[in-house]
């Protein structure tokens, strides 16, 4: 018994660097939402007030650029509205503006935080996308802010197609280069040519149908020969957000109950 | 002021600049220096052992909140505060085993070479655990080696910056 109390006397140091170390190693490889639910992201309290404060600094660095991006796209706004002759009295999507206050793209699963929350009826699983294309899906909301999964992480697998034919496969980032993004699993027959547009499919409950991700940089069959692989550069400089927009799906509960 | 208030300003100063300024640096588009090590680096070396990694793990942990990587700086940070006695050794050796160095009077080359052995340990932990794939290897080590290079510079700077409370 004395032996065993002086073994772990002397080998106190490692055993408490062995612990830390191993819990860390849960912490990272384990992706139950369990541990990392409410406080351990940057969307507590505390991270997401230091970043909404440096934010409020920074964002008048670039104010006349996203100005006249945002002139831009109200232009085609109201070109779209005054051309359609649809009423808004059932809408199957609402939009909701946002602001990007965290960004990162130099690690392998990169996460965003925007500055809306459930208390402005954001929830989990939304869209998020900018006036060039796709953004990333919320994953976790607090009261006021939410954290986005960047388009830009590893984990995360989107539903895209071509923009002239249905032939759809899966949307997924090797980590390697954050202007581009690798589409995979489309099938040999589709026509793929370099410099088409790949837009979101209709397979998603996520996202509408044909909003814009990319342009086809190089394509390749994979080792199967049965599958298209795409080498597709983002529309987005994903390294230079600000303003964003979370699509919300009325019909998502309805969808989800069919498919149970 | 006394030693533990000093110690807690240097750390939520560091963990301020690192999440607010460094992390958005992405030089190349993929390398941040992590100054925050510079707290395990110059950290009092006559000081309680076992406080001394757990602080260095909870200072990880609280990157990891921050920049969402939950679990990766505090596992490297933890790392390289228990190996830490046995960089001291190397970089300073008769210096360090008669207790009787002081960080505020030994020369840079001493320095260097201690600082460049946490940061290259402490990066390489980091990026394994991030990638963890075998077949980027390359890429791990490459990614470790040039992210040393900009936080080994950017502690120096930081070093001279905190000449007058260095310990």
């Amino acid at each position: 018994m004395r032996q065993i109390i002086d073994f772990f006397v002397r080998n106190k140091n490692f055993i408490l660097f062995l612990t830390l170390f191993s819990f860390s190693l849960i912490m990272i490889f384990s992706n139950s939402s369990y541990h990392n639910s409410l406080v351990l992201n940057s969307t507590n309290s505390i991270s997401a007030k230091v970043y909404n404060s440096s934010n409020s600094i920074t964002s008048y660095f670039n104010l006349r650029n996203e100005n006249n991006e945002l002139l831009k796209e109200n232009t085609i706004l109201k070109e779209i509205i005054f051309n359609s002759k649809s009423n808004y009295d059932s809408l199957k999507y609402n939009v909701f503006d946002s602001k990007i206050i965290k960004n990162s793209y130099s690690f392998n699963n990169n996460y965003l935080t925007i500055d809306k929350g459930l208390n402005d009826s954001i929830n989990d699983d939304m869209g998020v996308v900018s006036n060039k294309g796709v953004v990333g899906i919320t994953d976790r909301v607090s009261k006021s802010y939410s954290r986005v999964i960047s388009i830009l992480n590893t984990k995360l697998n989107l539903n895209a197609k071509l923009k002239k034919s249905n032939h759809f496969g899966v949307l997924n980032w090797d980590g390697m280069n954050y202007t581009s993004i690798q589409l995979k699993d489309l099938p040999k027959q589709s026509p793929v040519s370099i410099g088409d547009t790949i837009v979101t499919g209709g397979n998603s409950f996520i996202f509408p149908e044909g909003i814009l991700i990319g342009e086809v940089s190089s394509y390749k069959l994979d080792e199967t020969q049965n599958y298209i692989e795409i080498e597709v550069d983002l529309f987005n400089d994903m390294t230079d957000l600000k303003n964003v927009y979370i699509i919300k799906n009325n019909h998502l509960e309805e969808l989800k109950e069919l498919n149970e | 002021m006394n030693k533990l208030t000093s110690n807690i300003f240097t750390a939520i100063f560091l963990i301020i600049t690192q999440v607010i300024i460094f992390n958005n640096i992405n030089l190349f588009g993929y390398l941040n220096p992590f100054v925050y090590i510079v707290f395990v680096i110059y950290y009092p070396i006559k000081s309680d052992r076992i406080f001394f990694i757990f602080i260095s793990f909870l200072m990880g942990l609280v990157i990891d909140v921050f920049s969402d990587t939950l679990g990766l700086h505090a596992a490297a940070s933890v790392t390289i505060a228990y190996l830490r006695p046995i960089f001291l050794k190397i970089s300073f050796g008769q210096a360090y085993i008669h207790q009787v160095i002081k960080f505020k009077n030994i020369d840079l080359k001493d320095k260097l070479i201690y600082i460049s052995l946490l940061s290259i340990v402490h990066h390489l932990v980091l990026f394994s655990l991030e990638i963890f794939n075998f077949s980027k290897t390359l890429f791990v080590i490459e990614k470790s080696f040039m992210s040393s290079i900009f936080t080994i510079t950017a502690c120096i700077l930081f070093s001279y910056l905190f000449k007058t409370n260095e310990r």
